[in-house]
């Protein structure tokens, strides 16, 4: 059953709906929601794939859903439409404005219908795909705040990492951060990169979704063995590595690969002069989990995160 | 006067990027004022340039108070400025949502955390600040509500009308809110538009600029706006809101007293002209913003009055 979670006019010939796609059990409903919700940037697709193939998978074996499930495609319908991150017509970040506010403006207001039709599930979970200049390993982020609730259903998501954050760094304004503070547990992934679609990633993620499901006593059906993920707790084991100067990125480390102390990741060369202007070199041990996709570097623009560790990481299932 | 490069990056293939400060006088840290920090806000820079002026000339004529500094930054960020984009020119990121800033992070925290360690050992801080709504606002001074706001000195700028917003979660990365938390008495200055100029509105801007630096023992013999200003809670002003999409026809302007139930605009649709919409005035009180869009999207703000 689809289902229009907000509707508003846009100024010629044309409404603007946000709508979700809700499966219901046919017996034996225990009452338990789970929201999977992607595309609030309009330039991340990896979550579309992830969308389909949840509903495929739920709909193949739909005796065996014994809760709720509500599939929210595109938070940002004239984003991805315009290939544009935020929305379009506003220049806004929409996972800057959340709770939202049912007075006040057209994007405030979808904001604010969007919470509310969210509010009370029992798991929540927000796909991302980083954004056009970095690419991530399947990861969910969470903040220090609510870990404790979260972390016990992350590691059923089959994602190969979970980070948590201090809570300094994470951001009021976001859809994740008003509804856990809203007690609807709300997870966030990120994978892969944006403008693009990491077929393996999905596949990994949807296997992830369906068992927690299961965890969460709503399906019964099929749902493939999880990894167990690296779990970052400290802010000093992720390393940030930025450009030291402004140049082309040319990777030479493999994404998600162990990186030995002094090893190289890259460089950053100079078209013009025909030079390397830097050699990047992880200052740890540890794996690749993010890595610069964009090969145009300004100074300061992040090249990669390096989760420090003694040994490679193998997912172990 | 001195010109100082305050912070710099260099480019693969632009020109170096250059924030560029003019210091008056010598002494206390006295104010430091900001104008554009992203690339529309046209006004904001023309506004600064007007005020750089106006110092040089007040400072060859001694006007400045010895043991008084004051810097003025015209621009924050005139990458974006030259190429017309309204954030970072790679990353589409707002160095206004970056405060304080990291100088180990990306390159907009860079660039605030070099702004602001420049900026932050002022006893008084003014940005020329822009709205995201596009529209016309009657002139004013606004601080955020941060435990620290000191209203009374906001009203020694002699504008019209004194604002105070009560802080929302993204306001706490932006310069105002970061200068308050490290005690600069932080005031945001609107006067009209932001990316067209308004000789009008940036004269305005300058005379409450010098009118705060008089009566704060800035400047000698200095303009003093007599005006008493209004304070107003950000909260108490009271929204008309287009409820219907369409073609934006507006009657008022701001600074109008407008009576309860007055027509303010039409909302008309874009095909036939049929008037889909009358909004008025749902009290008695004076506009303090019209937006001044052609079309306008359903559910928007398009009228703030001060009842």
């Amino acid at each position: 059953m689809i289902k229009t979670v907000a509707a508003v006019e846009l100024p010629v010939d044309e409404i603007l709906q946000i709508r979700k796609k809700r499966i219901e059990p046919k017996q034996g409903n225990t009452g338990k929601r789970i929201s999977i919700v992607t595309g609030i940037h309009g330039d991340e697709l990896e979550g579309q794939y992830v969308c389909h193939q949840v509903i495929r998978r739920i709909e193949s074996e739909i005796n065996n859903l014994t809760g709720i499930v509500d599939v929210y495609p595109a938070m940002n319908p004239l984003g991805i439409d315009s290939v544009t991150r935020g929305i379009p017509g506003f220049d806004l970040d929409m996972n800057r404005i959340f709770p939202g506010n049912s007075d006040g403006t057209m994007t405030e207001y979808i904001a604010s219908e969007i919470i509310r039709d969210l509010e009370g599930s029992d798991l929540c979970i927000d796909i991302h795909a980083s954004n056009i200049y970095l690419t991530e390993i399947p990861q969910i982020r969470i903040n220090e705040l609510h870990q404790d609730k979260l972390l016990s259903l992350a590691k059923y998501l089959n994602v190969d990492l979970v980070w948590i954050h201090s809570n300094a760094t994470v951001l009021e304004s976001t859809l994740a951060y008003s509804l856990n503070s809203r007690n609807t547990p709300t997870l966030v992934v990120e994978m892969g990169v944006g403008m693009r679609i990491t077929k393996e990633y999905g596949d990994q993620l949807t296997e992830g979704i369906l068992q927690v499901m299961k965890e969460l006593g709503m399906w019964k059906g099929a749902a493939g063995p999880v990894r167990r993920p690296m779990i970052s707790r400290a802010v000093d084991e992720v390393e940030f590595v930025n450009a030291p100067k402004a140049g082309i990125f040319v990777q030479t480390a493999s994404h998600g690969q162990y990186l030995h102390r002094g090893e190289e990741i890259g460089q950053i060369i100079d078209p013009l002069e025909g030079k390397v202007r830097a050699r990047i070199r992880s200052e740890a041990g540890g794996v690749l989990f993010t890595i610069r996709e964009y090969p145009v570097v300004d100074e300061g623009s992040l090249i990669a995160r390096i989760l420090k560790r003694e040994e490679p990481y193998v997912p172990a299932l | 006067m001195t010109k100082e490069i305050l912070y710099k990056i260099d480019s693969l293939y632009r020109d170096q990027f250059r924030v560029t400060g003019y210091t008056f006088g010598e002494g206390e840290k006295a104010l430091c004022v900001v104008g554009s920090i992203r690339g529309n806000e046209i006004q904001q820079i023309y506004t600064c340039a007007h005020l750089i002026r106006t110092l040089k000339k007040l400072e060859e004529e001694g006007k400045i108070v010895p043991g008084k500094q004051i810097l003025v930054i015209p621009s924050c960020n005139p990458y974006s400025m030259n190429i017309e984009k309204r954030f970072w020119p790679t990353d589409n990121t707002d160095i206004n949502r970056m405060f304080p800033g990291y100088d180990m992070g990306e390159t907009t925290q860079r660039i605030a955390a070099g702004i602001f360690d420049r900026v932050k050992d002022y006893a008084n801080g003014i940005q020329l600040a822009s709205f995201y709504m596009p529209g016309e606002f009657m002139p004013h001074v606004r601080m955020m509500q941060t435990g620290f706001e000191n209203i009374e000195l906001a009203k020694e700028f002699g504008l019209p009308y004194v604002v105070r917003r009560h802080t929302r979660p993204y306001d706490t990365t932006t310069l105002n809110y970061n200068w308050q938390i490290w005690e600069t008495n932080a005031f945001s200055l609107y006067t009209t538009g932001t990316d067209h100029i308004d000789r009008e509105g940036a004269q305005l801007g300058l005379e409450a600029i010098l009118s705060f630096m008089t009566r704060r023992g800035m400047l000698k013999d200095g303009f003093v706006n007599r005006l008493e200003s209004q304070v107003v809670e950000d909260v108490d002003l009271v929204t008309a809101r287009a409820g219907k999409a369409g073609i934006f026809e507006r009657y008022v302007r701001t600074g109008q007293t407008v009576q309860k139930g007055q027509l303010l605009a039409c909302i008309l649709s874009p095909y036939d002209g049929e008037a889909l919409e009358e909004i008025m005035a749902p009290v008695k009180g004076t506009v303090f913003f019209a937006s001044d869009q052609p079309l306008t999207y359903s559910s928007t703000a398009v009228f703030k009055l001060i009842p």
